[in-house]
């Protein structure tokens, strides 16, 4: 199982290209109201991190994910 | 704010308003034809109307109407459980069954009750729908209601389907798998002959909404799923009256005899007005049509290939394949907005399209072809667009 860290870690990383302010990404910094993430951006990167981790995130859980600290949690119990 | 959400919507209203056009629900204040009529004062070709054969003006179809609206009145004034099932109601049921080889069938007030009806009930809580990223608006609001586990898939990606089947493991069996005929949009045909091939790998139900192919493709204008030859893989077919058949309302058809005892457990089924008898007449008459005059899937396809040979040729941005619906993509607000108005004084009523309505970040000018398109008017059509890249104001991607 990995860690929370290292899927936090992960996220960072693929949130490099669309991080087109240069935020200092942390677990509470927040997709879309923060980084600016459009509704297709969000899909865009939903779909890198199911083809990474090989899981299909469901598109129930995303009303329940703001920042980068809750999206590490859902797809860490995903990826259980 | 309760409001603050909408300022955005307000804004661009605004806007819209600053500069004098008015492109969503522009009011048409006459019809002349099934491809002409007049709008905001202009004399125009309608050229955005999903009147795919032309028989919303079918004179038959008409006389149909009137006959029933004077037998049976203008309304049900009920639903469809209480007092609002007619002998024309369960007519055009068991004609639609009839029409798609199978021995099932519910007649939906509107196509949109259709799918997101069907949607919101075919799979619930503990079940698993995998959908088509591209799927229409009404399909996202039905599997949003079910309350089952909703997956996408990529647009038209059989493969992408597949992998995400096989991370279901046991549970692929009793999925739910929705895709689409032909797309609203850009017109695109889904690859179901590969979906199919992936449902009989894993198992699970296919459910197709065959809302924009229905009379367009298919030997007997049954939609995408007969033209790839693969009608017996598909659980439920789902579809309008709306668009080939020129009337209002929406269908389901299945081979599976539960479809009866799902019909009582659909709420956009139970709780709205049935449809008016005229309507259901009219529909009735356009199936009919549909059945017995494959010339005019003919003729609407020898339109679809001129209009998008046309555009194709000027340069313009329009998809891979030709189709009854062609787009044209843009990626600036503006400039898309400017187009819409320049094509209605030449003319040319077309649809404007902007995001999330379109599939991408880009903007649509979105055209569908009828086969009642005359070529003048599909070449009056080009003309128009002509007239933009002349104006500079769309440029095209290559050398016309």
């Amino acid at each position: 199982m990995t860690d929370y860290q290292e899927y936090l870690s992960f996220l960072y990383r693929a949130l490099e290209s669309q991080n087109k302010n240069k935020l200092v990404l942390c677990e509470n910094t927040a997709l879309v109201a923060d980084i600016g993430l459009s509704s297709l951006e969000v899909m865009e990167f939903i779909e890198k991190i199911e083809d990474h981790f090989d899981i299909s995130i469901p598109l129930n859980i995303l009303p329940d994910v703001n920042t980068i600290g809750d999206l590490a949690k859902k797809v860490r119990e995903l990826n259980l | 704010m309760l409001f603050d959400k909408f300022q955005t919507m307000a804004d661009f209203q605004a806007e819209l308003a600053e500069r004098h056009v008015e492109p969503f629900g522009a009011v048409t204040e006459k019809i002349l034809s099934a491809t002409e009529g007049v709008v905001q004062g202009r004399n125009v070709i309608l050229a955005g109307t999903n009147n795919y054969l032309g028989l919303s003006y079918d004179p038959r179809c008409i006389k149909a109407a009137q006959d029933a609206a004077a037998r049976w009145g203008t309304g049900t004034t009920g639903s469809r459980l209480a007092n609002g099932s007619f002998a024309e109601h369960r007519a055009l049921e068991a004609e639609i069954a009839a029409f798609y080889g199978v021995d099932h069938a519910i007649v939906f007030s509107t196509g949109y009750a259709a799918t997101m009806g069907m949607c919101a009930t075919l799979a619930g809580p503990g079940d698993v729908i995998l959908l088509d990223a591209d799927s229409h608006a009404s399909i996202y609001a039905g599997v949003k209601q079910s309350g089952a586990e909703v997956i996408r898939f990529k647009h038209n990606n059989p493969e992408d389907l597949a992998k995400r089947m096989r991370r279901l493991g046991d549970r692929a069996g009793q999925a739910l798998i929705i895709a689409e005929g032909i797309y609203s949009m850009l017109g695109d045909v889904a690859p179901l002959k590969d979906i199919a091939a992936v449902k009989r790998e894993y198992g699970g139900y296919l459910f197709v909404d065959e809302a924009h192919s229905m009379g367009v493709l298919g030997e007997t204008g049954r939609g995408a799923a007969q033209a790839a030859g693969v009608e017996a893989d598909v659980d439920f077919f789902a579809g309008t009256f709306s668009k080939s058949l020129g009337a209002i309302g929406g269908f389901c058809v299945s081979q599976h005899s539960e479809l009866e005892a799902i019909r009582f457990c659909i709420n956009a089924y139970m709780f709205t007005a049935s449809s008016s008898p005229s309507i259901i007449a009219s529909t009735r008459e356009a199936l009919r049509i549909i059945a017995a005059e494959p010339q005019l899937r003919q003729q609407l396809w020898d339109n679809a290939n001129r209009l998008y040979d046309g555009l194709k040729s000027l340069g313009l941005p329009v998809g891979p394949t030709a189709s009854p619906v062609v787009a044209v993509e843009m990626s600036d607000r503006s400039l898309t907005i400017d187009c819409w108005k320049a094509l209605m004084e030449a003319g040319v009523y077309v649809n404007l399209v902007i995001p999330p309505a379109s599939p991408s970040s880009n903007f649509l000018l979105r055209n569908s072809v009828s086969a009642a398109h005359t070529s003048a008017q599909i070449d009056a059509i080009i003309a128009g667009y002509a007239s933009l890249v002349t104006a500079g104001l769309i440029a095209p991607t290559k050398a016309a």
